[in-house]
């Protein structure tokens, strides 16, 4: 299969590969969400962890990836998209728009949907750590 | 030695055509262009001595007689028409005597598609089919067979080499149980023959396919052993038409693809055991490096019971397509399922209980007539650089390096 001249780059130089931590450490840390989606037998696990500061900002954003390289791409470009902004707006964040950015083929599309998957899970836990917004918490859980 | 990119370890998928087969082949094209079954001419003559002499160079690779081979189009339509063929001619009872098994039929899950689906047709029509599980080693031994077998099995199928994985069945020794039982043995020979000694007598083979495009021949060209004595083995035709072929097998032959597949055979016959060892000792080096210089890597199949030419290793963590993309310099295949659209990894490495997060990582690099050492060299450590390049990325990495089971872990599937 061919992939899109961005998809490599995002492969090659993958943005905001890491963690703030074990998972044991950010599962204690209230300022921090995460996100893990997707399984192993489906080929495509990925994790997202949100640093986001009182005034509801994301700071900072770091993902994990196991999957292919649409998949890593599609997580590392959420990982650019949603720095610096307000959780609200990164909720804004559809899978499309991660498909045209990176021109990813029909068999690929499920990589973006885990994307937007995996911000609506990092938000949702962020809200949950801090007992905010029930009910977006709720949707956000729906989704899976 | 500079190594020119890309390399090619995928000779499981095609082999390229040896230049000596080509210059075989080419006088087949423009100047004894003849049909075979033209019996009256020059022409004809002269394409029936080809075809003759190429009959004498496979019948001679395997030890049996000419007239015991059964040209095809290659291993799918002779694995076809060896199981339909006998499953039909042998076949208990008449088709649509609702309730009767037609007869039971013996194969095993990690088959090729070749195999297993034309069992699964034979199932709609009435016949009985056990697949085997193979166990953890992916080999099939006499016993497995032996513990299966019923009065009324008429035929097992069963390959000599693994496509994927590279195991080695128990084959002598199965054909010997069948021929002790008076059931038919038919053995998918694809990656064995011209790699391994083969001989069908000594072996107890009644039925084998193999083809040209995996021995350096080109694509389009296969054949099919059909026991003559002892027992004589009748198949029905599945391809009706001008007879050809003793009426197994019609349509006129492809003459210059059968005269490569002959010469092809010729050149096995003569480099089979030095190759063999070469490629063996390549392939033994590939999977003790990776070893040595990764962690988690698992290679896949016996330790020992394996073809010299394929090596499937799985690297744990890592998914197959992204590491194919890190290597793409080399050419390789992977047991992952994003290369197949579907969301399955390979069924293969499944039927063998490979765990699914290692069936995603696996590679399987296929050795040929042409890998060199510093080939293999240089993908060890592409492979490397590769794997511990994802590895910084991967969450189920992080996981194992915290000590906590992946797989026991809940996760949210799609």
């Amino acid at each position: 299969m061919a992939y899109s001249d961005k998809v490599i780059d995002h492969y090659q130089n993958p943005r905001n590969v890491g963690s703030f931590g074990t998972s044991k450490e950010v599962a204690q840390r209230k300022d921090v969400g995460v996100g893990i989606v997707g399984a192993p037998e489906c080929g495509d696990v990925m994790q997202l962890q949100l640093r986001i500061n009182e005034q509801g900002v994301i700071e900072d954003a770091k993902f994990k990836c196991f999957g292919c390289g649409s998949a890593i791409a599609s997580s590392s470009l959420a990982t650019e998209w949603i720095k610096g902004k307000s959780v609200d707006e990164a909720l804004t964040i559809k899978n499309t728009q991660i498909v045209e950015e990176l021109s990813l083929p029909p068999v690929k599309i499920h990589c973006s949907v885990l994307a937007e998957d995996s911000i609506r899970s990092a938000i949702a836990d962020y809200k949950k750590k801090n007992g905010l917004g029930a009910e977006q918490v709720a949707e956000a859980a729906a989704h899976h | 030695m500079a190594v020119k990119l890309p390399i090619y370890l995928d000779n499981a998928a095609t082999t390229r055509t040896d230049p000596r087969v080509v210059e075989a082949m080419l006088p087949y094209f423009t100047e004894k262009f003849g049909n075979s079954a033209s019996r009256n001419h020059k022409f004809g003559w002269e394409a029936e001595d080809g075809i003759d002499l190429a009959r004498e160079q496979a019948a001679a690779l395997i030890g049996a007689s000419p007239k015991e081979i059964v040209w095809t189009s290659g291993s799918t339509e002779s694995n076809n028409l060896a199981i339909k063929g006998a499953a039909r001619m042998y076949a208990k009872h008449p088709e649509g005597t609702t309730g009767v098994c037609r007869g039971h039929i013996i194969t095993a899950l990690h088959e090729h598609k070749a195999v297993l689906d034309p069992c699964k047709r034979l199932q709609n029509e009435g016949f009985e089919v056990t697949f085997l599980e193979p166990p953890a080693d992916g080999v099939i031994t006499r016993e497995m067979v032996a513990a299966v077998m019923r009065d009324d099995t008429i035929l097992v199928s069963l390959m000599w080499g693994n496509n994927e994985i590279g195991t080695i069945n128990e084959v002598p020794e199965i054909g010997a149980l069948c021929h002790e039982r008076g059931v038919i043995f038919h053995t998918d020979a694809t990656q064995w023959v011209g790699k391994m000694p083969t001989d069908v007598e000594r072996d107890h083979i009644d039925l084998m396919s193999w083809s040209g495009h995996k021995m350096y021949a080109p694509k389009g060209v296969g054949a099919l052993y059909v026991r003559r004595r002892n027992p004589r083995v009748r198949l029905e035709a599945i391809q009706d038409g001008g007879g050809h072929e003793r009426g197994m097998r019609s349509g006129t032959l492809n003459v210059t693809g059968i005269v490569g597949f002959g010469k092809a055979c010729e050149l096995a016959m003569h480099e089979m055991d030095s190759e063999r060892e070469r490629l063996l000792t390549l392939r033994r080096k590939f999977e003790r490096e990776l070893s040595e210089r990764l962690e988690v890597v698992q290679v896949n199949g016996h330790a020992e019971r394996r073809l010299p030419h394929i090596a499937n290793i799985s690297f744990g963590f890592v998914e197959g397509e992204s590491l194919l993309m890190g290597i793409k310099e080399i050419a390789c295949s992977s047991g992952s399922a994003c290369t197949s659209a579907s969301l399955e990894p390979s069924y293969v490495l499944k039927s063998l209980g490979v765990g699914d997060e290692l069936a995603h990582s696996s590679l399987r690099l296929s050795l040929g007539r042409w890998s060199t050492e510093e080939e293999v060299d240089y993908a060890i450590q592409a492979i490397v650089k590769a794997v511990n390049h994802l590895r910084t990325m991967s969450p189920l990495w992080d996981l194992h390096k915290e000590g906590i089971d992946v797989s026991k872990i809940e996760w949210q599937t799609h």
